[in-house]
């Protein structure tokens, strides 16, 4: 029983994992605090629904097909919408308070597009729900796949990001922009980049999330928050540390889930939040700023 | 005082005075739609209150508005209105005061993301009390008050919040805010205990947001933890606040009539694309208007000097 | 006669950097100390840990004799400790009245109403900013946003007075004037310890130099003796020994 709950908490933190990834890049590259975020990942699992049940094809060909389409469409939002604001804004909480609103705009106009499609219902499809024995523990092989799919996606990222050219440059902007300019870095590229990247990540995770969870379209909104605390948890701009955290936090949600009570998810994600907040600031893995 | 200060005292009056007659003058249409406009000048003023100054943008009026709604869903039929009222008031008071000193002494980020998911999480927690403990889930709100008395009682608590927006602005807290809200670590430098202002003015604020839940909650018959918390409560709140300007204590109000009126319309009109309406109204605000509509005003008047 | 800052082994890094290394002095009441040292060898470093601003990795700091390491900054200020910033970080929405109004309000004096308003403008009047009592930061030259730095943090009715480059960037004249504010200030009995380049000023105003390179005090005592120090010639006046110095 406590490996099969530690199991589906290690899936489940996996996805917060990559959602948190995706976040960190928009967040502490391209300095973007994006509240429509898990509206994203909320779209990409409607699309996967509509792969699988509407086409009658796999939903790992959506894992082909949505995240490029969100990398485009983040990118077009980033280039057109935030573009604006990054360059009318005098400092980076000035910046800050504008992409919050912005997208907080833009989290309502996603939202209602899919609620106006979708309606309020909750979804679900069964695609690979075999159950697989391991270890005397009972999994859903959908599940593990999702897992297997969000560790090969979150390896990828990061040897992209610390092994290649254009990876070191993303990062390079992470820490310091102004410094990154002056080594001749583009500044505003590396940071459309980073955003588009952050959306195809989200809308991956969206799809394998939809391979086992049931979701509505209001759901957005929580993934964003659990994004945000992972991140703050990790610390911001720490991949690393969004791994760990997000791990750390999708074990405890299912612990309290099975052991305590289901409903009581979203006080546990606070409760973490509460206490990296009085203890932690700065991240499991950050520095002090004081 | 100044004389521009008593023509608005006189102003502020006056105009109370006539706003107090509208439950004479129009019907029931007329009369619940001045309800929402008081109920939505109340929250949105007492949104810029603290997120004015502070320039801390929150995203929780819903969660304080809702627990002000249940808890006059709960208490009403048992407890005199006075208890309702203060009952309401302590819980948002306790709330808000562990929001706020867990997070304002941080940087806002912290701030905002534990507002943006707080509705939520009380919301849950109300669902998740009344299906284990109490077994019922929404309740009917039983009280004699009519719709005249909401609108007087709202009325009375605008009135009462743009006293105290008066007051503060005048006051050495006022001062401390707009310090922080220019240059946080020179305001410390200067003696000024910023987690202090701050999470006073932020449970001052929501304050406000509770009574107006915990009057508004009689207009709906029946309440479910869905309707309390819906989050496009704390949206529009911030959409108005914005509009109409927060660094003026009148800015706010210039945001709600005219946004109310159009979201009156818009859910008349489109009532399944509503939040996609709201949504695009917003981001049109934030990029075209970024100062609201008291900034245009400031601007056109300053501009021939 | 005790000391009024008491600073033993004050350490502060930045990741691999030790900005503040081991540092120990102290400052009497009444003395005007000046703090030198080359671009980037901790001087501002130390006011911020001084102020509160940073915290330190290891160290002591007594005020008037009471521990105020890691104390919060508001706390400090209001023991009696004001600074200004390098770089002039006046608050731009207050008119210069209401900027230097803060400290009043929030300083020792605690004041407020009309005895507070008369007392903001008496200090806008000591700095020469008289004049400017309604204008927005904004509108201030920079060396009279200086000023009203500095009248801000009179406000406070600090003991210990930091300033940082107060004197920086001033033309001949403003320089006199500085000077002699700052020698008024010291008559009237504030402690002072100045981060500065300019030698005049140093020479005419420091009763006692703190030198400081790569975060450690290289040398300290009076003027003279300090600067003849071969030490203090190689590290803060570079090998072209220019007696100007700085960025003056
Ligand atoms: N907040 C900070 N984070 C990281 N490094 C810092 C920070 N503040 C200062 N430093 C580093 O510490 C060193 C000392 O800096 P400091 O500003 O104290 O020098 P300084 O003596 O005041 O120089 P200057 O004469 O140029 O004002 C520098 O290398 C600087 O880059
Ligand atoms: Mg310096």
């Amino acid at each position: 029983m406590l490996l099969e709950v530690t199991l589906s908490g290690v899936t489940l933190g996996g996805m917060y994992a990559l959602v948190a990834m995706g976040l960190t890049l928009q967040y502490g590259v391209a300095r973007i605090m994006n509240l429509s975020y898990g509206e994203l990942l909320i779209a990409a699992a409607f699309a996967a629904l509509w792969f699988y049940s509407g086409l009658a094809l796999s939903p790992l060909l959506g894992l082909l097909v949505v995240p490029p389409l969100a990398f485009a469409l983040s990118y077009a939002i980033y280039r057109i919408l935030l573009q604006p604001l990054v360059r009318r804004a005098k400092t980076r909480d000035a910046l800050e308070v504008d992409s919050i609103l912005a997208t907080f705009g833009l989290l309502f106009v996603i939202q209602g597009v899919m609620l106006a499609a979708f309606g309020g219902a909750y979804y679900s499809y069964s695609f690979l729900s075999i159950p697989l024995h391991i270890a005397g523990a009972t999994v859903a092989a959908n599940r593990l796949l999702a897992l297997v799919l969000a560790v090969v996606i979150g390896l990828g990222l990061y040897l992209a990001l610390t092994r290649t050219r254009l990876g070191t440059a993303v990062r390079a902007v992470a820490v310091d922009p102004v410094a990154a300019q002056l080594v001749a870095i583009d500044v505003r590229t590396a940071s459309a980049l980073a955003f588009a990247l952050g959306g195809a990540l989200v809308a991956a995770a969206g799809v394998l999330v939809s391979m086992f969870l049931t979701f509505n379209a209001n759901l957005g909104v929580v993934f964003t928050l659990k994004a945000l605390v992972v991140v703050i948890m990790g610390g911001v701009g720490n991949l690393l540390g969004a791994l760990i955290a997000g791990l750390v936090l999708g074990l405890v949600e299912n612990y309290v889930a099975v052991f305590v009570d289901p409903g009581l998810t979203l006080a546990a994600t606070y409760a973490i939040f509460l206490l990296v907040l009085l203890v932690r600031p700065q991240g499991l893995l950050g520095r002090s700023s004081r | 005082m100044s004389r521009r200060e008593t023509l608005s005292i006189l102003a502020g009056a006056l105009a109370t005075a006539i706003l107090a007659c509208v439950p004479f003058l129009f019907g029931d249409y007329g009369l619940s739609l001045a309800i929402n406009i008081v109920s939505y000048a109340v929250l949105a003023t007492a949104w810029s209150l603290f997120s004015g100054p502070t320039r801390y943008v929150s995203l929780a009026t819903v969660a304080f508005f809702g627990i002000g709604a249940y808890t006059t869903a709960v208490f009403a039929e048992t407890l005199p209105w006075p208890a309702v009222l203060a009952i309401a008031a302590v819980i948002g008071v306790v709330v808000a005061a562990i929001v706020g000193l867990s997070t304002l002494r941080l940087s806002g980020v912290y701030f905002v993301i534990f507002s943006f998911g707080l509705a939520e999480l009380v919301r849950q927690l109300v669902t998740w009390w009344e299906v284990n403990k109490t077994r019922t889930l929404g309740r009917y709100v039983f009280t004699d008050i009519t719709a005249a008395q909401i609108y007087w009682q709202l009325l009375a608590l605008a009135v009462l919040v743009f006293v105290v927006g008066f007051l503060i602005g005048r006051s050495r807290l006022g001062l401390a805010l707009r310090a922080i809200g220019d240059d946080e670590t020179v305001a410390r430098h200067t003696g000024i205990d910023t987690t202090r202002a701050k999470v006073a003015l932020f449970v001052l604020s929501t304050v406000f947001m509770t009574l107006t839940g915990a009057i508004m909650a009689p207009r709906w018959t029946y309440i479910d933890p869905a309707i309390a918390f819906n989050p496009v409560v704390s949206f529009t709140v911030l959409i108005m606040a914005l509009l109409g300007g927060v660094h003026r204590l009148y800015g706010p109000v210039l945001g709600v009539v005219p946004l109310a009126l159009l979201f009156e319309f818009l859910l008349a009109r489109f009532p399944n694309h509503f939040s996609i309406m709201v949504g695009l109204v917003f981001i049109l605000i934030v990029y075209a208007i970024p100062r609201g509509i008291a900034g245009l005003v400031e601007q056109a008047v300053r501009r021939p000097a | 006669m005790s000391a009024l800052l008491q600073v033993e082994g004050l350490t502060r890094r930045f990741g691999g950097l030790t900005a503040v290394d081991a540092l120990s002095f102290s400052i009497e009441p009444g003395e005007v100390v000046g703090l030198l040292g080359p671009n980037g060898s901790g001087k501002t470093t130390v006011l911020n840990l001084l102020s509160g601003a940073l915290r330190a990795d290891t160290g002591r700091i007594a005020f008037k004799g009471q521990e105020i390491g890691g104390r919060a900054v508001h706390t400090i200020a209001r023991l009696g400790v004001a600074r200004t910033f390098q770089l002039v970080r006046p608050l731009a929405s207050l008119s210069c009245h209401d900027n230097v109004l803060t400290g009043l309000a929030f300083g020792r004096s605690r004041a407020w109403g009309a005895t507070a308003r008369a007392t903001a403008d008496t200090l806008l009047e000591r700095v020469g900013l008289g004049r400017a009592r309604d204008t927005l930061p904004a509108e201030l030259t920079y060396i009279d946003q200086k000023r009203l730095e500095l009248a801000r943090a009179l406000a406070l009715q600090p003991e210990l007075l930091l300033l940082d480059e107060w004197l920086a960037g001033l033309n001949p004249t403003e320089l006199e004037e500085g000077i002699a504010l700052i020698r008024s200030l010291s008559g009237q009995g504030i402690t002072i310890l100045l981060v500065e380049h300019v030698m005049d000023a140093i020479r005419s105003l420091c009763g006692r130099l703190l030198v400081m390179n790569t975060g450690r005090l290289i040398a300290s005592g009076p003027p003279q003796q300090v600067l003849a120090n071969p030490e203090v010639v190689r590290a803060y006046l570079g090998d072209d020994g220019d007696t100007g110095g700085g960025d003056a």
